[in-house]
């Protein structure tokens, strides 16, 4: 029995190797790319759409939705990276139906992988947003004192973000595996469906709160910008 | 260790490629798409605005066409009636003039047809006595006519009173040439006798006579000196016939003729010549 997938070891070269976290979001990146790629090769401007585009409509126009409810007032612009973020850790959960797969978020590498994705687009977007001087000028308010707990918070939500999602993924597929052993049958399979919902909710959890982490960190633009609108 | 630090790495960039990936390929077309499709809409709800208000604007136009319309008609129909009113009077007018010149016309055409038939009547009259006359005068011619002719006229002269005998006596008196005595017949020398008896005690006065025969005065006895005459004839009493028919015809033609003519008695005639 192994704890993450990063324990599934299919090849290995040195410092090299191809574990069942990099598969498994291989096949992941492969089924949303080329799913993607099929859907979006005819789109239809007119009133009338497909069920697929239907659907990719709903799902991207959904996020854009939450983005600017969040407070980003061009959701367009993170939608990239907050989108795939859900939409990663979303198919990697619903994924879990089917048999022998592991989801990669299952894996501390991956979700350390992504918090630090998170941990980078903070400052990224702050400094495109308010510029460099204004966004380490945050760190410093409202007094100088506060520098090191803006830090301290910095760094442990980051680390927070990357722990959570593991140990719920983990714990889920955990579980699971230790009621295979001791009932394995119907009950593992009311676990994965609860799975599928906590796989959702983390998925939810996560990309909001890295949207939550990249608004405050762009408010003051934000706030200064909606000012002079109504101004 | 949980961490692979090699997973880690090749997570961090699949994570960025999957980024791309969906940038390329989902996002981007989806949003795309639904930019151009609410941007479709819009251009076609702006088309349909602009069409709405064209139309609207049209309606409009039309509704100002037509109530102008309405009140050209409308002032044309008054001035129509207005004019077929003048027009009528105009007509009724001329027609009543018309009628009246024509009442007229008729009036005088048949004041004329009387006239003429008057005249003919009298024409007609007069022949038929002066045959009549003729006849009954041949007739008589066994009887002494001229006897009773100058009787009769003697007479009437010494019953001439009054103005026409001032003036007659007047003329006799200033005539240098002897007064005329005109007869249709020779008078004998006895009836000469007689009228210048007549004379002689009806003026007081020895008048001198001279005597003349003219058969165009029908059956009759005519005194004439210094522009005044004396006559007395049967045309007198035709006249006076041809007078009283003419009269009677003329009061018939007229609606308020109700009295009759009174026949004129033949008097002896004086003129003024």
């Amino acid at each position: 029995m192994h704890l993450s997938p990063d324990q599934m070891i299919f090849w290995q070269y040195g410092f090299f190797k191809l574990n069942g976290t990099i598969v498994f979001t291989w096949g992941l990146m492969l089924v949303l790319a080329v799913g993607s790629k099929l859907i979006t090769r005819n789109l239809s401007t007119g009133m009338k759409r497909s069920r697929w585009q239907n659907l990719l409509e709903i799902i991207v126009s959904g996020m854009e939705k939450q983005i600017e409810e969040i407070g980003l007032y061009r959701p367009e612009k993170y939608i990239g990276f907050l989108g795939t973020l859900f939409l990663f850790v979303a198919l990697g959960s619903l994924c879990t139906i089917i048999p022998y797969y592991e989801p990669p978020t299952g894996s501390l590498s991956t979700t350390a992988a992504l918090a630090l994705c998170v941990f980078v687009a903070v400052p990224f977007f702050g400094i495109q947003e308010q510029g460099f001087v204004n966004y380490l000028k945050s760190y410093v308010s409202p007094t100088f004192i506060m520098l090191p707990f803006h830090i301290i918070s910095e760094l442990s939500r980051t680390l927070a973000l990357a722990v959570r999602l593991f140990g719920n993924m983990m714990s889920g597929v955990m579980i699971i595996a230790i009621l295979l052993i001791i009932t394995p049958l119907i009950f593992p399979i009311a676990m994965t469906v609860l799975g599928l919902l906590t796989g959702m909710v983390q998925a939810y959890i996560f990309s909001i709160l890295a949207a939550v982490y990249i608004a405050a960190g762009t408010r003051v633009h934000n706030l200064a910008t909606e000012a002079e609108e109504k101004h | 260790m949980l961490i692979d630090w090699f997973t880690f790495c090749a997570q961090l960039i699949n994570f960025l490629i999957l980024v791309w990936l969906l940038k390329r390929f989902l996002y981007k077309p989806i949003l795309n798409a639904i930019d151009a499709r609410e941007k479709r809409i819009a251009v076609e709800l702006a088309d349909a605005d602009a069409k709405k208000s064209e139309a609207q604007k049209e309606r409009d136009e039309f509704q100002q066409k037509n109530e102008e319309f309405e009140q050209q008609r409308a002032a044309l129909m008054d001035r129509t009636a207005d004019e077929v009113k003048t027009e009528r009077q105009r007509l009724l007018e001329e027609a009543h003039n018309a009628a009246s010149s024509l009442s007229v016309k008729l009036r005088e055409t048949l004041e004329n047809d009387a006239r003429n038939l008057n005249q003919a009547v009298g024409r007609r009259a007069r022949q038929e006595v002066f045959a009549i006359a003729r006849k009954t005068l041949a007739d008589l011619a066994s009887t002494n006519l001229e006897e009773c002719l100058v009787g009769v006229f003697t007479r009437r002269l010494r019953a001439m009173d009054g103005e026409a005998k001032q003036v007659f006596a007047q003329a006799i008196k200033t005539a240098p040439d002897p007064v005329l005595v005109r007869s249709a017949f020779d008078l004998s020398a006895e009836q000469h006798t007689v009228i210048q008896n007549a004379l002689n005690e009806t003026f007081s006065a020895d008048i001198p006579l001279k005597f003349e025969t003219v058969p165009d005065l029908i059956s009759g006895i005519e005194l004439s000196s210094n522009g005044q005459k004396v006559a007395w004839s049967i045309a007198n009493y035709l006249d006076l016939l041809e007078t009283g028919v003419g009269e009677l015809l003329k009061k018939q033609g007229s609606p308020d003729a109700k009295a009759k003519p009174e026949p004129h008695k033949p008097e002896l005639e004086t003129t003024n010549r």
